[in-house]
């Protein structure tokens, strides 16, 4: 327990002093582009690793929020008005998405998900008056809360890194909470749940409004971070990567999908400026993990540890104990 | 008023009429054994019982109330407890982890996403309970993985009487048991109190036999023969299509 606190208060420090010891604003902004990519992944995470959903349509969902916050400004709003109203409309396209997805699980929600985010991106890049087709939405200018303006790449850090560390808080709250224990049993044991006197379709709603909350914030933050917003940013490739983020970092772990979003944006934007063929690289990590630690990173570095270490877990280490004359 | 009434229910997977015209009245406290042949329709029955599966037509009443159309999770708010034939645990966690599970079902809580479950110490206390009640509650915080699958029927028990049910459905709680196990698991069935009614399907005809106070034989999904110990096993047709010759 001593050694989680010591490994949260390094984390800590180095996350809040990382602008002054990080050389140049390129990998600032890697930093920044890391962490709303993680609350990204977290999100995903909620419903994908928790609750046994997995979701190849929430680059759609991303991509709401991205949209909904670049045209209230097109259009002349306020940042906090564009805030507020992407994180609602975030909200209320997930409640639809929701709906319409949970009227399956398994291999049927993966497909309505898909199915969904689809239409989503077609609209994005069909619905020209709004979205402006092809060419995106331009933004200019970043929020000034409290006078501090965010177009300094060190601000927009420390604002992603808000972001980051309430998403975790929230993450860590909820996976201890009854309603996070009742969402993994509904995908461990659905129909035991159900018997059990658990709303199983309501619990799984409520993940994906607690999955939509953040992927609604990593897409503002996204917008805001690139200026820019276009239906790339909301096709299939971009479904697959956050999934491939929470499952190579460890799906159904706190720290899985920070490490994978970590890892997929660090050779996507730092490798690939020495390695011209990173895409190829990105996939032979994938097969890596898939072949070593088919449970992802977090929990795959874990068992290594214990084998290395020849760590007992601590329940057999009480048996032990209690077989002990 | 019964504890539990069945009425004409039918149930039909396409042409397979799994269960036919099945009426049962069984009593509060009733001790009530369902048998048949493999394949009668027991725990398409109980299946039904509880919620998992629609019936086509008939009713079904607990405690005089109609349940027909409610979902399982409002029956097990009701009173109504199940144990699986097919063991049906939360694999992944400790034994206490499933028990609290069960309580959290039925307490206003389980909608709760900011409380620390684990720091809620009623729940791990009243799961405490459940598990020495079948002599489980030495290994409690054990991670189920590494329970026996003895033990894990216990766990099956456990779950379904913390949530202190009124009706409690057993689905061969001795399957696949050993002859020590099975005398613990009988044991606490035993220590069962008698404003709980249950109804058990089992094959298992010594251990059954002795815990049964009514008995009804299903056979292709009817009920073919029902009344005490002595009446069904004497009779006929349970020879015919049960005992064997």
């Amino acid at each position: 327990m001593t050694a989680r606190l010591a490994a949260l208060v390094v984390a800590a420090i180095v996350l809040v002093t990382l602008p002054y010891w990080m050389h140049g604003v390129y990998y600032v902004n890697v930093a920044s582009q890391i962490l709303f990519y993680a609350v990204f992944a977290l999100g995903l995470n909620v419903i994908a690793g928790y609750g046994g959903l997995v979701s190849l349509g929430h680059a759609g969902l991303f991509g709401i929020a991205a949209y909904a916050t670049a045209y209230t400004l097109a259009i002349g709003f306020s940042h906090t008005a564009a805030i507020v109203f992407a994180l609602s409309f975030g909200m209320v396209a997930m409640a639809i998405f929701a709906v319409l997805s949970l009227r399956a699980s398994g291999i049927g929600f993966i497909m309505i998900t898909l199915a969904v985010g689809q239409i989503i991106w077609g609209l994005a890049y069909r619905w020209i008056s709004i979205t402006g087709g092809d060419n995106g939405i331009n933004m200019h200018g970043r929020p000034e809360p409290f006078g501090i303006s965010l177009s300094s790449p060190y601000a927009f850090y420390y604002a992603s890194l808000l972001v980051f560390v309430v998403a975790v808080a929230a993450m860590t709250i909820f996976v201890r909470s009854p309603l996070g224990a009742a969402l993994m049993g509904t995908r461990d044991q659905p129909r035991r749940m159900n018997a059990l006197g658990y709303h199983v379709w309501l619990i799984r709603f409520y993940a994906c409004l607690l999955s939509g909350l953040l992927t609604s914030a990593s897409g503002i933050l996204f917008v805001y971070y690139n200026q820019f917003i276009s239906p790339q940013a909301l096709d299939l490739t971009a479904s697959a990567e956050v999934l491939l983020m929470v499952i190579s970092g460890g799906a159904g772990t706190l720290l899985g999908p920070i490490v994978g979003a970590t890892l997929v944006v660090v050779v996507k934007s730092v490798v690939s400026g020495f390695i011209e063929r990173w895409n190829f690289l990105l996939g032979a990590i994938f097969v890596a993990i898939v072949i070593l630690m088919p449970e992802g990173l977090v929990p795959g570095s874990a068992r290594l540890w214990r084998l290395a270490f020849r760590k007992t877990p601590p329940a057999a280490a009480a048996d032990k104990a209690e077989e002990a004359p | 008023m019964n504890a539990l009434t069945v009425t004409g229910l039918n149930k039909s997977f396409g042409g397979l009429h799994v269960t036919r015209s099945v009426d049962l009245n069984i009593e509060p406290g009733e001790r009530r054994l369902i048998i048949g042949p493999n394949g009668a329709g027991k725990t398409t029955l109980f299946n039904l019982i509880t919620g998992e599966l629609t019936p086509d037509s008939g009713t079904i009443e607990l405690h005089g109330q109609d349940i027909t159309r409610s979902p399982s999770r409002n029956r097990a708010h009701l009173g109504m407890a199940r144990t699986y034939q097919i063991i049906t645990l939360f694999g992944q966690d400790t034994i206490i982890h499933n028990v609290r599970l069960a309580l959290l079902g039925l307490s206003p809580q389980r909608w709760n996403p900011l409380i620390d479950l684990k720091r809620q110490s009623g729940f791990t206390e009243q799961g405490q309970k459940a598990l020495e009640l079948v002599g489980l509650g030495h290994i409690a915080d054990r991670p189920l993985a590494q329970t026996s699958y003895g033990e894990r029927r216990r766990v099956e028990i456990a779950m379904a009487l913390a949530q202190q049910p009124k009706v409690l459905l057993l689905d061969e709680p001795f399957a696949g048991l050993s002859i020590d196990e099975r005398r613990d698991v009988h044991q606490c069935l035993m220590a069962i109190p008698r404003d709980v009614t249950i109804v058990m399907i089992e094959h298992n005809m010594d251990v059954a036999l002795e815990f049964a106070e009514r008995i009804t034989l299903l056979h292709f999904g009817e009920v073919i023969v029902e009344g005490n110990r002595a009446e069904v096993v004497n009779d006929p047709r349970t020879r015919e299509v049960y005992l064997g010759h």
